[in-house]
């Protein structure tokens, strides 16, 4: 078989790879900054939570995590007698979401902390509200901080995806698996696998690099 | 003489086993002008911090346009303030600090209009004329879209005082608002203040160790020394007939850091 005949089927996987990066990426981000600035509250039931997702999510397994959510989540469910199947997309884009999001609080909280002390005394002289002081002063000059480390966990959950061929989801390392099987052609296809991923970490890391001079502007300026 | 506008009662403040202020007693009247001198970790700067409410008090009650600052009266007894009623007290004071604490993130003109349009709600038309108004009087009209990092220590502090005075509090504290910057910018910043001390009812608290300085634009100077106001005085009669040996001794030391030493070692050796 000419190896030019496995590209549609790859492609067609490394669509599915771009969408769940994407999705789960966007979900980390949202659980990343909800957590981290809960993990800062002076509300001990909102830092006991977001303490408590931070250190369950970083303490065991993806793989675990993915397989609980689609495997053992839906039995849990049919104990009590709802219905917690989930499509194989949605379990993929949990797993990897909540996964991710969970470092990415703790890359949100301490760029936060780095915001020296003087900007909240200053925000405070200024009668500013604490939440004020954290949406207006804290988190502007924060979110620079969190971009270069934002863009290895991005590129991190990229490659993380490919964990979801193990529940059937037709993604780019399933494809390949599936090729493999059919034309014990393991060199040519894995290779080109290789390259794939590659391309779109490239791309990924572009973006990111894009995004992380456009929150900083302010201090390049006139430089 | 009319009521006082800041009147701490015995205040006492420590950090771990160090008491900074030691059942100070102390007022200003409205409209006055008052500079605080004294040694380093006399406590100096923790009166400012403390009434701009950066610093809590352990003991004693401070009061501020007639009201307790750090606490609140409920049931005829004074108890722990509540974040409402420091955010309303908060509207009388502004403060200058000494290494700016500008916000790096935004433009000169935002770091003046941000806080008025947020918390005084203003629109932004009218803190946006407010702001150029204040950049004319510090003299940086045309630096309005650059950011903090683009200025020059001297022009940094003065958008600090501009900042401050966005708010129209009817009492400034200074922080040592020059001892951040290099001797020939001090200058510029001085000359700001000065114009500000020409308001009749603002009400100024300046830590500097610029004597001159505080010699030209004090009503009253007070030497702070071990959490304490050791002396006070108008400028005149502190800087030129000090009474007590403490207050003798530091300015000697200030003014002419050289014969101080010598006198010291003089006194050592004899």
């Amino acid at each position: 078989m000419e190896w030019t005949s496995y590209l549609p089927p790859l492609l067609q996987g490394a669509w599915v790879t771009v969408q769940l990066t994407v999705y789960s990426t966007i979900l980390g981000a949202v659980l990343a900054f909800a957590f981290g600035i809960g993990k800062l509250s002076n509300n001990w039931l909102i830092k006991g939570v977001s303490i408590g997702y931070i250190e369950i999510f970083r303490g065991t397994s993806l793989l675990v995590q993915l397989f609980w959510l689609y495997f053992a989540l839906p039995i849990a469910g049919q104990a009590i007698g709802i219905d917690l199947r989930l499509p194989p997309v949605v379990a993929g884009v949990l797993a990897l979401g909540l996964n991710i999001g969970a470092y990415g609080a703790e890359v949100v909280r301490g760029a936060i902390q780095a915001v020296p002390k003087d900007q909240y005394e200053a925000g405070r002289a200024l009668n500013f509200t604490p939440r004020q002081a954290m949406w207006r002063i804290a988190l502007p000059q924060a979110v620079p901080e969190m971009m270069p480390t934002f863009g290895n966990l991005a590129v991190q959950n990229l490659k993380d995806t490919a964990l979801v061929s193990l529940i059937s989801l037709g993604d780019l390392a399933f494809r390949a698996e599936n090729i493999r099987n059919f034309t014990q052609d393991s060199t040519t296809v894995y290779t080109l696998v290789l390259f794939m991923y590659f391309g779109m970490a490239l791309v990924l890391t572009a973006f990111m690099k894009i995004a992380e001079r456009s929150v900083g502007r302010w201090k390049t300026a006139g430089r | 003489m009319s009521e006082p506008i800041i009147k701490f009662d015995k205040v006492v403040k420590r950090f771990g086993s160090v008491t900074v202020l030691n059942e100070l007693d102390f007022s200003v009247s409205p409209g006055e002008k008052v500079t605080i001198i004294g040694p380093s970790g006399s406590g100096k700067s923790t009166v400012l911090r403390i009434l701009m409410t950066l610093e809590s008090i352990n003991d004693g009650v401070v009061w501020v346009d007639g009201e307790p600052l750090w606490h609140e009266e409920r049931g005829g007894k004074l108890q722990a303030a509540s974040e409402k009623h420091m955010h309303r007290m908060r509207e009388k004071l502004g403060m200058v600090f000494q290494q700016f604490n500008l916000f790096p993130h935004m433009t000169v003109r935002r770091n003046l209009t941000e806080a008025p349009i947020r918390v005084l709600k203003l629109s932004k038309k009218e803190a946006r004329e407010r702001a150029d108004r204040l950049l004319e009087m510090v003299g940086l009209q045309d630096q309005a879209d650059k950011y903090p990092h683009q200025l020059s220590g001297g022009q940094q502090q003065r958008v600090g005082i501009a900042r401050a005075c966005a708010m129209r509090p009817r009492i400034m504290l200074f922080d040592e608002p020059t001892s951040a910057l290099d001797p020939e910018l001090v200058g510029e910043v001085l000359n700001v203040i000065r114009n500000l001390a020409e308001e009749h009812d603002l009400t100024m608290l300046l830590v500097t160790h610029e004597m001159q300085f505080a010699r030209q634009i004090s009503d009253r100077v007070c030497f702070f020394d071990r959490g304490r106001i050791c002396e006070e005085g108008p400028p005149s009669e502190l800087f030129s007939e000090p009474k007590e040996a403490r207050t003798k001794e530091f300015l000697r030391a200030v003014v002419d850091p050289d014969s101080a030493k010598g006198e010291k070692q003089a006194s050592a050796e004899g």
